[in-house]
């Protein structure tokens, strides 16, 4: 056994308490249903993922509060993967082969979720993915809760292209180089190209990782920006490269009026290190805003303010993207009647649980769900403003029909029993 | 059911209004709450248009979110400070609503464009120049035939020269665009717009390229080449500019590092963490000041330069007293420890401020930008420039003209003859090495303007200063000087052909290339580390 610091202290804590309890008691503790946490506490993704780890632990406290499940207690069990995305793998291994957890709530980035397929895959696990993804994927073992690019990406781009948008007709696509923004770029540029856009209306630019020296990369978009033609910046910076980003953006005079940016990746959490008062106006896309006004939301946001202890916590999509994830993963256990990997991963699809924007939400067959896309205007006091969302909830496509190689494929894990199957050749292509 | 009844008949009133010719003032103010943003931008350009006194007051409130609908339907303009809310048509007190029964007037984009530009419009008379100056900026942007009789007015009116200039600007752009004044006027648009030959002219002319009259749209289509030719000029300009910008922040970054790795030979991993340091005490200095002294707002990184030199100096002191003096002459172990050292600082930030950003805020003069020709000039990277000078010049006057720099140099050249001339050579280690962490800590206070406040600062910083200092020659600060502009300058002329990726890429590339041909740099010099 592999002998790390919380199994050692917990030995010693077993050691220590077993000669004083009684058998019972034991009985009692190994009669709990463990679920696994796997977010980064440490390391450059723990800004974001710490808070995704404390949402976990506040549901599943709720849900104990309300009875447990199936009559018994839910434990959670918290791991630190540390941003290693190696680790990410070794880690979700300990979850479900030590710990014995039945699902695993976790993941931030792609490369943090393709590094744990393997797993699940082989150990037959349940792993709910709460954060907006590039797509192109759809797993029996993974259910994605956060936003696919037809739930997030190609709305923003209608929004911006329609009358209260702007009527934008010239496209500055920003990303960080890696797999998410490279491939919902790839989306969106075909999309455009869909919808007439020339060429030389669209603009790709990509910086590395942590990226702080944006001079020449604002003054490029603004140079781009003075054709006479309406233009925005489509957004996929990750993370901490953003603030920077919006520094410059307000010093180079780049005004929301002139030339709005619209960003995928930039939420409630992200704005409270910085000064917003020459970002507003600025868009972003999500399926939740802090700002939302329902009992459900403004009941969510008392909770987590209690829960953490802090009047000022801010809430966020991904957070919201567990809410519904949890509950969906709670009835579906109930239903079934056991936590058995298999029988749930067969009930989830078609189980409804309400999100914090007064909609159901309801999981479907190719294990992503229905949400509704909410476009937000940065206001002075850290929060969005919606200014527009779409009429109904947008389900979720894994497979993008705008790029080639995947518009023939379709997800379908309860008739088909497939997650890439190829319409026009009529055959499931199967793992790749 | 009733408020949309009532936003059709206000709506209603509004269409009659506009036809009648001139909308009351008061029905305009009536229509703002009703409908979606494209009717309210709408409303907002009839009030820019109406040249009423009252307008500008009313749209100020609106723009700054001040302007709220009461229970009975008023609009009204509430005071911050006090809540008091006053009536936004003829100023009648309406006492002090609470705050959750007034309704917002929700703006977007389009109705925050309509704004400026009305809100321009009703300023284009303000006795204040400087207000007319942008008033004038926001019409040339607008480019609205419709602007063109108050444009006309505000001319004939205007005596200063340079709010003149911007004005015949905004009108022939206005003029261009709706297309209808006869050839010779558009011709004399176009030349006073090409004469401006900046980004707002290439804005202003781009769209009327395909213009209808051939002769224009010929004369277009040169002024916007000319405009293009002149703008590759200021372009290159412009790559140095920001090739200087950021050799300042390297050498800010790396110059401290001159110090220990290059004057001490230390390879010491937690330089950037030391830089950290620095950026959390500005953090913690206008905490303190936000708190208790808001009035200081603008000195707080003159406060905090100081003190982060103490902090980040201090624990350089102690990293050098407690771990790296036991490990000299063995750089692999001193690597190790001292990467060690950086996570345990990286940690225990976290622990103590927690893992998210904070926020450091700019004093009023690191922020905006002021143009020089056409070259556009960020205060803070200029400020940051000045200052990473004038930290080079002290430490240059530091280590050549004072005692302690005398022993310095004399302990870095021959240790054993210092001694002997009674220079108590651990304590001037100490120092030494005590001086590079303290610039470290100064270069974490001016990188707290341009980057990210988080524990991870650091990291991102402690590649390029060591590609620096190894590049521009180890234990020579005038390398680094050189190193450092010499990779800013580089770095962003690759940037626009090759990327920011590529263009990192190549540069790492360049100095493998380099250090082949040159291993000590480009200034090499005798010292500890050359002779070891």
């Amino acid at each position: 056994m592999k002998v790390t610091r919380r199994t050692l202290l917990g030995g010693i804590a077993a050691t220590a308490a077993a000669p004083m309890v009684a058998p019972r008691r034991l009985w009692a503790a190994e009669d709990t249903i463990k679920v696994g946490i796997l977010h980064s506490l440490s390391g450059t993704m723990a800004i974001s993922e710490t808070t995704l780890k404390d949402v976990m632990l506040m549901l599943i406290a709720e849900q104990n509060a309300k009875g447990g499940v199936l009559g018994k207690k839910l434990e959670p069990v918290v791991v630190d993967p540390a941003s290693n995305w190696p680790l990410f793998a070794e880690k979700a291994r300990e979850l479900i082969s030590q710990d014995k957890c039945v699902a695993v709530f976790g993941c931030w980035t792609s490369v943090s979720r393709k590094s744990v397929l393997p797993v699940f895959k082989e150990l037959n696990n349940i792993l709910f993915y709460p954060v907006q993804y590039e797509g192109q994927e759809s797993e029996r073992n993974v259910f994605y809760t956060g936003a696919a690019p037809n739930q997030q990406a190609i709305p923003a781009v209608d929004y911006l292209m329609s009358a209260d948008g702007g009527s934008v007709k010239r496209w500055v696509l920003e990303g960080t180089d890696y797999v998410y923004p490279r491939t919902t770029n790839k989306i969106l540029e075909a999309y455009l190209k869909s919808k007439g856009v020339a060429a030389e209306d669209i603009m790709i630019n990509y910086t590395p990782f942590g990226f702080s020296d944006w001079q020449t990369e604002v003054s490029k978009i603004k140079a781009f920006g003075a054709a006479g033609k309406k233009t925005a910046v489509v957004s996929t910076i990750n993370g901490d490269a953003n603030v920077p980003f919006y520094k410059e953006l307000g010093n180079q005079g780049i005004k929301a009026e002139d030339i709005p940016v619209c960003a995928f990746s930039v939420g409630e959490e992200e704005l409270a290190g910085l000064d917003t008062k020459p970002l507003v106006g600025h868009l972003a896309a999500w399926n939740y805003f802090e700002s939302i006004d329902t009992p459900e939301n403004k009941a969510f946001i008392a909770a987590w303010q209690k829960f953490t202890n802090n009047p000022k916590r801010v809430t966020n999509d991904p957070m919201e993207a567990h809410y519904i994830g949890f509950n969906m993963w709670v009835k579906a256990v109930e239903k079934a009647g056991t936590t058995d990997a298999d029988k749930v991963i067969d009930t989830l699809p078609g189980i409804e649980a309400p999100n914090l924007t007064g909609g159901m939400s309801k999981m479907l067959p190719n294990h992503h769900i229905t949400k509704p896309v909410y476009i937000g205007e940065i206001q002075e006091d850290g929060q969005f403003d919606v200014v527009w969302k779409t009429p109904d909830l947008v389900p979720g496509e894994p497979w993008s029909p705008y790029l080639p190689e995947s518009k023939d494929l379709v997800s379908d894990w309860v008739g088909l029993k497939c997650g890439n199957y190829d319409k026009v050749k009529k055959v499931c292509l199967g793992g790749a | 059911m009733k408020a949309f009844l009532r936003m059709v008949l206000v709506l209603l009133a509004l269409a009659e209004a506009t036809a009648a010719g001139a909308a009351d003032f008061a029905t305009l103010v009536a229509a703002l709450p009703a409908g979606g943003y494209a009717d309210r931008a709408k409303v907002v350009r009839e009030l820019g248009l109406s040249g009423d006194g009252r307008a500008l007051k009313v749209l100020t409130a609106l723009a700054g979110d001040d302007l709220k609908v009461m229970a009975d339907g008023a609009v009204v303009i509430v005071y911050e400070k006090t809540g008091a809310a006053v009536g936004a048509v003829d100023g009648t007190d309406k006492g002090t609503p609470a705050a959750d029964s007034l309704q917002r007037i929700k703006l977007n984009n389009a109705v925050r464009r309509a704004l400026r530009t009305a809100t321009g419009m009703l300023t284009l008379r303000d006795p204040d120049p400087a207000k007319r100056l942008s008033a004038a900026r926001d019409a040339l942007r607008a480019a609205d035939p419709e602007q063109i009789e108050a444009l006309d007015a505000a001319l004939a009116a205007e005596t200063d020269p340079a709010v003149k200039t911007v004005l015949a600007e905004a009108k022939a752009a206005a003029v261009l665009k709706s297309g209808e004044a006869s050839e010779a006027d558009q011709l004399a648009a176009v030349t006073l717009l090409a004469q401006r030959g900046d980004e707002a002219a290439q804005a202003a002319l781009a769209p009327v390229v395909n213009a209808k009259d051939p002769a224009v749209a010929a004369a277009v289509k040169k002024a916007l080449a000319d405009i293009a030719e002149a703008r590759k000029l200021w372009g290159l300009a412009q790559n140095v500019w920001y090739g200087l910008s950021l050799g300042s922040v390297l050498l800010l970054a790396a110059v401290g590092l001159a110090i220990t790795f290059g004057v001490m030979g230390v390879i010491n991993m937690a330089h950037g963490e030391l830089v950290m340091l620095g950026a959390y005490t500005t953090f913690v200095v206008q905490q303190v000041i936000r708190a208790d002294a808001p009035g200081l707002f603008g000195w707080s990184l003159a406060i905090a330069a100081p003190l982060a030199f103490l902090v980040a100096g201090g624990v350089g002191v102690a990293i050098e007293r407690g771990i790296v003096r036991h490990l000299y002459g063995r750089p692999l172990e001193t690597l190790l420890a001292t990467w060690g050292v950086s996570l345990m600082l990286q940690q225990a930030v976290r622990s103590i401020f927690g893992p998210d950003n904070r926020d450091v805020g700019n004093p009023s003069w690191m922020s905006g930008a002021f143009h020089l020709g056409q070259m556009q000039v960020t205060w803070n990277r200029l400020w940051i420039l000045v200052f990473a000078f004038a930290v080079f010049t002290v430490l240059l006057i530091v280590l050549k003209r004072t005692a302690i720099g005398l022993q310095m140099r004399a302990v870095t050249q021959n240790r054993a003859m210092a001694a002997n001339m009674g220079i108590r050579t651990g304590r001037v280690d100490a120092l030494t090495f005590g001086l590079g962490s303290g610039i470290a800590g100064l270069a974490g206070v001016a990188l707290s303007q341009i980057d990210n406040v988080s524990p991870n600062l650091g990291q991102g910083y402690i590649v390029d200063s060591f590609m620096v200092v190894v590049f521009g020659g180890a234990g020579n600060i005038w390398g680094t000087l050189a190193g450092a502009f010499t990779l800013g300058i580089a770095n962003k002329f690759l940037e626009p052909f090759a990327g920011a990726v590529l263009g990192k890429i190549l540069i790492l590339v360049g100095i493998i290339l380099f250090i082949q041909k040159r291993p000590r740099g480009l200034f090499a010099v005798k010292g500890r580390a050359v002779e070891a």
